[in-house]
């Protein structure tokens, strides 16, 4: 066990592609605790997909030895924490787990609407922040601008900003020094019951669940009966360790340090994060504030794109929440589609990440259909329904009215592109709440439907910025709208999945575009196809597909025997590819592509 | 094989791999080459003729045909050279049919007599479009004027002689295209040969298609009206298609590509040459090495196969109902199903009722409209 003033827990705050992990990578090799020889790029992130992206879904810990200037060695405690919005509030525990933060801004760039977010829970944490200027070998690099702006737009004091280049190495060791000197040992109380926070859990399939703890006070012991205080469950504890990287078992843990058990759980379900972990008997009276379960927010429905894989499908997605609590799913019937799953996310990066290993880790080509936000449905009855799928709205007759989940949606924009993002924001209905500058960037703040954002929302930003934009949101509450559920009808019957629900006085629109996209996504058939939008019985927009009126090959001689016979196969092969609805094939990419508007 | 006749008859394909210029919209195995050394692909020709020969020698021979590349770029004399070996290596039908393709140019021009003494008997020219603006585009070293002097030579020397067109080029109409094709039919014997224009990637068009640089090509539902055209004028004219890109005077028929239609067999001699050989009961798919140069070595080394695959009962059946539904004559379904092939019985049922497809006395025969969507008839078709 450590001595509290000689530990420092810290998190690290940056926006996408600032050069956290690098960072982490190089605070690492500086303290020798991993070999040269084992170093990979973005150490912590261990799923290819965080390594690809460049994203951290899982929070993860380092334990890293540090012989300071003083002649103290000191124990200092890194959380990578998830730097998107869609996992704020893994991010918020993750916080309140350290006492402090490295705020690394990209001394090329600038501070991004993410790094504020993030930076705002640290504060909100009562962090002491220490602002890391990085990337300084590059030509590019301005810290005295940059230094300024964080003074301006976060409100914290940059003067002593560290300039570091995690390419050169150069300010690392100021960096480590920084952290001893400026962020605070963990206070804490050995004696008093155990309190140990549930910062984050993964499934592992020779432990178990691992779970992630900080402990505040007390001490947790190998072979102790602890309660897991939201759900009242015990466990009995059988490993506990730390990471250094890799996993290393040690005997016990104290206040202030941050390290891992396990206790054969079988389910992450089980392990909420944010919870408070105490001893089974004599334990702590009050958990610890802020506990919240996941709640998705963002629900779509996942098909096996050849249905004889659906019990595969149900197979993946069994693993995939093994580990992950915050996803929820169940069995969902598509006359289109189909057997698959509805599920829900806590925003669309989660349903993007998910989506991703499924087929990447298991080898399952999915149909995703729209995503669509929870709706408050209130009946005339007095009841209120939560809607997650447009496919289970009830009889309008039955309806009283209906609300929609909003959104405060902060973004960050060069001078040249507010214009187009007014308009982006404004054609996705949304209401105007600030506008201010910081040198020449704009930050906007809107009030905007959550089913606006949703779907392409951040697509278009990027497209209408040219990716000079960074945009961040929080969920604000409810607001009652007109709302109407439009069906696609295709050669005159209704395609389930491609239902969707939409502001009334935008109706008429979405429905035109969708019929139009459809009518390019839709390959020509053999016959006329008519494709119609409707709201109940009413056909509000409608195009027809043409037949097919000529694609024989022109040339067909005895050298073109084979290669005419294997087009056919593959033709064959992208068949499957497509659902039939009826007579008409729809290739699978319709059910999102035709949801994608041009501005 | 007295029964090569009823299964699509037996016919010799041989290819010269040279131009003088690659045409952008042409994706054959063509090369453009300073120096040929007529002399050792004489020899190769006529060794190769010997090996296929000695697997078929039983064969009564109905064709052959010259394709390139350019075969009119060819010596006479390795024509001629050619045509005797094959004489002495198989029995010829007595209505063997001998084409070889011809540029219309005036040196080409000048060599018809002597191909026909060397026992050519029918010529098919690539004229391509009948005016010079469209011929410079599509990338021809010759003029109309050239191509017509041309032809009045050919069909002084040979009693057949057909001609292709391309039609759906850049910035043709559908007018242009009537006025074109009722000029090039008042100068046609008896057969036609009029192909739209397709983009092929690895291609020269198919590039600049690809890049967006390929503009006025007519739109699909113009190309379809050109189609239509086509057979409207041509079977005024007497010479309705008897396949999809393909026009006759009854009688006057490619001998040679109905045996590809009627899926019979067929050998390939030269770079990249296919062919479709029945030995020992199994039916043999051969594929010779493209490189002209390649080719030539390891047909020294013995034989210049790069590929020889028994083919299935299915894929023999895929095969023969795709080439067999491009003639008008259809497909025998007692021959299909010999093979194992099987039809999607409730396609068959959809197909027939939209009006793609006749069936009766025991043949598949696709309709006007059901012969322009052929690729989907197909498809349909073949559905598992």
């Amino acid at each position: 066990m450590t001595n509290l003033a000689h530990i420092r827990n810290f998190s690290i705050v940056a926006h996408i592609d600032h050069g956290k992990s690098t960072l982490a990578d190089r605070l690492i090799q500086e303290t020798g605790t991993v070999q040269d020889r084992d170093m990979k790029e973005q150490l912590l992130d261990s799923m290819d997909i965080e390594r690809e992206r460049g994203i951290t879904i899982k929070a993860n810990t380092v334990r890293i030895d540090y012989k300071a200037d003083d002649g103290e060695t000191y124990v200092l405690n890194l959380i990578d924490t998830p730097g998107h919005v869609d996992f704020a509030y893994e991010v918020s525990r993750s916080m309140r787990a350290v006492e402090g933060s490295l705020l690394v801004v990209d001394s090329t760039q600038g501070v991004e609407a993410q790094t504020l977010a993030n930076v705002y829970q640290a504060i909100d944490a009562d962090h002491e922040i220490v602002p890391v200027l990085n990337k300084i070998d590059l030509p590019a690099s301005d810290c005295d601008r940059v230094a300024e702006q964080i003074e301006d737009v976060i409100g914290i004091d940059a003067s002593g900003a560290i300039q570091v280049s995690s390419k050169t190495g150069q300010g690392i060791h100021e960096t480590l020094e920084a952290i001893v000197q400026h962020l605070p040992a963990p206070k804490g109380d050995r004696d008093a019951p155990l309190k140990a926070m549930l910062v984050d859990s993964w499934y592992d399939a020779y432990l178990g669940v691992i779970v992630l703890v900080r402990i505040m006070d007390g001490v947790l012991k190998k072979g102790m009966r602890v309660k897991f205080m939201s759900n009242n469950t015990l466990h009995h504890v059988d490993r506990i360790g730390v990471f250094r990287p890799a996993m290393q078992v040690i005997d016990e843990l104290g206040p202030g340090e941050i390290g891992f058990l396990t206790a054969s759980i079988k389910q992450v379900r089980d392990t909420r994060v944010g919870d408070t972990i105490t001893n089974e008997r004599n334990g702590t009276e009050k958990p610890l504030p802020g506990f919240k379960p996941a709640q998705p927010v963002v629900f779509c429905g996942l098909f096996p794109v050849d249905s004889a894989e659906f019990e595969d499908l149900r197979d993946a997605i069994d693993k995939l929440a093994l580990n992950d609590a915050s996803f929820s799913f169940e069995m969902e019937t598509s006359a289109a589609l189909g057997f698959g799953f509805r599920c829900g996310f806590l925003g669309l990066l989660h349903l993007e990440v998910i989506r991703d290993r499924i087929e990447r880790e298991y080898d399952i080509e999915l149909i995703t259909t729209a995503p669509s936000v929870i709706y408050h449905v209130y009946m005339r009855d007095g009841e209120m329904i939560e809607l997650h799928n447009p496919a289970d709205m009830p009889d309008l007759s039955k309806v009283d009215h209906m609300e929609e989940p909003r959104i405060k949606a902060t973004i960050l924009v060069p001078d040249e592109y507010l214009g187009d993002v007014l308009k982006l924001c404004q054609d996705r209905r949304g209401i105007q709440m600030d506008l201010t500058y910081a040198g020449s960037r704009a930050m906007v703040v809107y009030d905007l439907p959550l089913n606006e954002v949703v779907f392409d929302f951040y697509d278009r930003l990027k497209s209408v910025t040219k990716g000079y934009a960074s945009f961040d949101y929080q969920m604000t509450g409810y607001r009652q709208d007109n709302l109407v559920k439009m069906q696609i009808l295709v050669n005159d019957e209704p395609v389930d999945a491609l239902s969707v629900m939409v502001h009334r006085d935008r109706a008429e629109m979405r429905g035109r575009a969708m019929c139009e996209k459809l009518k390019e996504l839709i390959p020509r058939h053999m016959f006329k196809i008519p494709i119609q939008a409707a709201i109940g019985g009413k056909v509000i927009a409608r195009e027809t597909l043409s037949a097919l009126r000529k694609d024989v090959t022109a040339k067909c001689y005895g050298g073109d025997a084979t290669r005419k016979r294997k087009l056919l196969d593959k033709q064959k092969a992208g068949k499957k590819k497509m659902r039939q609805f009826g007579k008409v094939d729809i290739p699978q990419e319709a059910f999102i592509s035709a949801l994608k508007m041009d501005s | 094989m007295a029964e090569d006749w009823q299964n699509g008859g037996f016919g010799l394909y041989i290819h010269w791999p040279f131009c003088e210029a690659k045409c952008p919209y042409c994706d054959f195995n063509s090369h453009v080459s300073r120096s040929i050394d007529q002399s050792r692909w004489r020899e190769a020709y006529l060794s190769e003729i010997d090996r296929v020969a000695a697997l078929t020698s039983d064969r009564i021979l109905d064709s052959v045909f010259f394709g390139g590349g350019t075969p009119s770029l060819m010596d006479p004399d390795t024509v001629a050279a050619i045509i005797d070996r094959v004489q002495r290596r198989w029995r010829f039908a007595n209505d063997i049919e001998i084409t070889l393709e011809a540029n219309p140019g005036s040196v080409e021009a000048g060599k018809f007599a002597a191909f026909r003494q060397g026992g050519v008997n029918r010529i098919s020219m690539g004229v391509q479009a009948m005016n010079d603006r469209d011929l410079k585009r599509l990338g021809r070293i010759h003029t109309v004027a050239e191509a017509r002097a041309a032809f009045d030579i050919a069909r002084g020397e040979f009693d057949r002689v057909s001609f292709d067109l391309i039609y759906a080029r850049q910035d043709q109409s559908l007018a242009d295209w009537r006025t074109e094709l009722t000029e090039a039919l008042s100068m046609a014997i008896d057969h036609l040969s009029l192909y739209q224009l397709t983009i092929e990637e690895g291609t020269a068009f198919g590039d600049r298609y690809a890049r967006g640089k390929l503009r006025g090509l007519p739109p699909d539902d113009i190309a379809a009206d050109m189609y239509e055209a086509t057979q409207e004028i041509c079977d005024k004219a007497g010479m309705p298609a008897y396949e999809v890109s393909n026009h006759a005077k009854p009688g006057a028929e490619s001998r040679h590509n109905l045996i590809y239609w009627r899926y019979g067999d067929y050998a390939g001699i030269g770079p990249g040459a296919h062919g479709r050989l029945t030995l020992d009961g199994q039916k043999q798919a051969t594929e010779a090495w493209l490189n002209p140069a390649k080719w030539l070595e390891e047909r020294d080394k013995g034989q210049p196969e790069k590929l020889r695959e028994t083919l299935s009962g299915s894929d023999q059946a895929a095969e023969m109902l795709m080439m067999g539904l491009r003639i008008n004559e259809g497909v025998d379904l007692g021959r299909f199903s010999s093979l194992g092939g099987t039809l999607n019985a409730d396609s068959l049922d959809f197909l027939v009722e939209q009006g793609l497809l006749v069936v009766g006395n025991n043949r598949i025969i696709p309709t006007p409209s059901g012969r322009m969507i052929l690729n989907t008839v197909l498809q349909k078709l073949l559905e598992d």
